[in-house]
């Protein structure tokens, strides 16, 4: 386990995506908060600075003004770290472009714990959960480099309000470059019949560490990357509940409101089956490597292995 | 759509007054206070000084105007209505289930609504938007936003008066409309927002301070604030909420009322 080959991180991916669209798009106007090293913005910024804005560490007026431009026809990015731009500006996402369904594309980084040492403050570990809150938006979190360079391009060519949890980390390689993933699709990668592993971003190579180990015990698991929470993919979902009959959901995430409980709620609505979920319980977390964070907060391989181990013995 | 003159704007003005307070009194809720406030205000924007067309409220070069304080949106309803964007006989139905003239402005809703409001100091914001995005595109328009001094205690707007004349938006006029009460009191005694011109002059917009309610210092004030250059430019309106309705005028309780059948008659009575 642990073996799979590290790529770059999802912020990368982004810096890259937005540097393709600086130089084949004229209407993509771009906006961050005095954190457009970290979230890669500043790429486009150096390529497009007419088109480029610093709002400074004002997240409220950054989202508003976003939303104004993207009224006049632009294809808008806001960025900041996911903790900041939904819980400083989440009134102003609802206002501004929720709910008049502006061309807005919340591309946030350092996304859940992963981030490290610098702490609790600038972890989100609710973000999907108020996202999810926005009716009408889109809500992502793609695992790895290219899937996310893909997915953004995606929500870049098409209208509406798009949330994105980028991490900071180097994230482990699930999908070859010329593997195509679609936004609202759910990817089936390996296609086992006892119990679905269900999970995106970096819990996404835990799963397929735990399914591998999980073989080796003659069990074969199905695992999917969910790296859509909204429009969540029914289909795939129900197909895999009704023919493994057992589900784990893992995530970076309070356990409450986010993937797991829409995946949750969809297995409830095509075909219920024994669930167990794995991510944060009623917690913030703290500094730290992100694999002590990991270990520390239950989200590894092996706790995904536990809650595999358990939800078999329910399933009987 | 014809323009009116400053004379003429005043005539107008009792017409919006009648309007305002037969809306709200057929909702039975409402904010008429903040509404009769901005009376001359918002009727020489939409019938003198913003370029507009009511059949075509998608213009990419219209001017535009945001209600921030949404919660004073039947007087933008009334000049609407006056301007032809939708019939007279719809103000009727402010604030009803289906109606399109929702309690505070929604976007795409009403054609000719900028921005959904009402959750306040969000305005500016979205208006530093659209003047950037005029800026970008190389559009001559202008963009209107009229904010309440209750309303500017939102931390919000100072973040976007930071970012307007930072980004010198010499095409965005602000118009703080200076009743002196916000809902629960009169605002030097809820939280002082005073003194109000010092305080933008110091976050660097053009600022100018006139009587809100005197049809020649609006009509001037605006055209400066359209004529002026490299930095954004704000006019502190000084009313008087509730501003033609005796009963109504500096009273913090007629913030947020509708006036019942017989308030309504008398209201009307006084308006003329």
């Amino acid at each position: 386990m642990g073996e799979r080959k590290l790529g770059r991180a999802t912020r990368d991916a982004y810096g890259d995506a937005l540097v393709e669209l600086a130089n084949t798009r004229d209407d993509v106007v771009v906006f961050d908060a005095d954190l457009a090293k970290s979230t890669r913005t500043g790429k486009f910024g150096a390529l497009r600075p007419e088109r480029f804005f610093d709002a400074g560490i004002c997240e409220a007026n950054m989202v508003g003004t976003a939303a104004g431009v993207a009224a006049c026809g632009k294809t808008v990015f806001v960025s900041t770290f996911s903790a900041f731009l939904m819980c400083k500006a989440f009134d102003q996402l609802r206002m501004a472009v929720a709910y008049p369904r502006e061309n807005v594309k919340m591309v946030t980084t350092h996304g859940g714990i992963t981030l490290g040492q610098d702490g609790a403050s600038q972890m989100s570990v609710e973000d999907f959960a108020l996202a999810l809150g926005l009716p009408g938006v889109t809500v992502i979190h793609p695992a790895d480099d290219p899937s996310a360079k893909q997915l953004i391009l995606q929500a870049a060519a098409t209208d509406g309000p798009v949330y994105f949890r980028l991490g900071r980390e180097k994230a482990p390689l699930v999908y070859e470059a010329d593997h195509e993933v679609r936004i609202g699709r759910a990817e089936v990668l390996s296609d086992g019949r006892d119990v679905t592993l269900v999970a995106n971003g970096m819990l996404l190579a835990a799963s397929l560490d735990a399914a591998e180990q999980l073989a080796g015990e003659g069990v074969e698991a199905r695992v999917i990357d969910v790296h859509t929470l909204r429009p969540i993919d029914r289909e795939t979902l129900g197909a895999a509940a009704t023919e493994t009959g057992a589900m784990v959901v893992a995530e970076e995430h309070l356990t409450v409101a986010g993937l797991g409980s829409v995946v949750a709620q969809t297995v409830a609505e095509t075909c219920p089956v024994p669930m167990e979920f794995v991510g944060l319980h009623e917690t913030y977390a703290e500094s730290g490597q992100p694999a002590e964070l990991l270990r520390k907060y239950g989200l590894t391989a092996d706790d995904v292995l536990a809650a595999a181990r358990r939800v078999l013995a329910r399933k009987g | 759509m014809p323009v009116l003159s400053a004379a003429e704007c005043v005539a107008k003005c009792k017409v919006v007054r009648r309007h305002i307070i037969e809306m709200l009194a057929a909702a039975g809720s409402g904010h008429p206070g903040g509404s009769l406030s901005a009376t001359e205000i918002v009727t020489a924007l939409y019938f003198h000084h913003l370029r507009h067309d009511p059949h075509h409220p998608d213009d990419p070069d219209r001017d535009r105007f945001i209600l921030s304080k949404g919660h004073a949106v039947p007087v933008q309803y009334a000049c609407m209505a006056e301007c032809g964007y939708f019939p007279i006989s719809e103000l009727a139905t402010l604030r009803c289930i289906d109606s399109r003239l929702q309690g505070h402005p929604v976007k795409g809703t009403l054609p000719g609504i900028e921005a959904s409001t009402g959750s306040l100091g969000q305005g500016l914001s979205i208006a530093n938007g659209h003047a950037l995005a005029g800026r970008i595109d190389g559009r001559a328009y202008n963009v209107f936003v009229r904010l309440g001094d209750g309303e500017i205690d939102e931390g919000q707007v100072w973040e976007a008066a930071l970012f307007a004349a930072h980004h010198s938006l010499d095409n965005l006029i602000a118009i703080v409309d200076a009743n002196r009460i916000q809902l629960d009191g009169f605002t030097a005694d809820i939280l002082n927002t005073e003194p109000l011109p010092e305080k933008w002059r110091a976050f660097g917009w053009e600022t100018v301070e006139i009587d809100g309610h005197d049809m020649d210092a609006v009509f001037a004030a605006l055209e400066q604030g359209k004529a002026h250059r490299e930095s954004p430019f704000c006019i502190v309106a000084r009313t008087v909420k509730g501003k033609g309705v005796s009963f109504m005028e500096n009273e913090p309780e007629w913030h947020g009322v509708a006036p019942n059948a017989d308030e309504k008659a008398r209201a009307l009575a006084e308006i003329g």
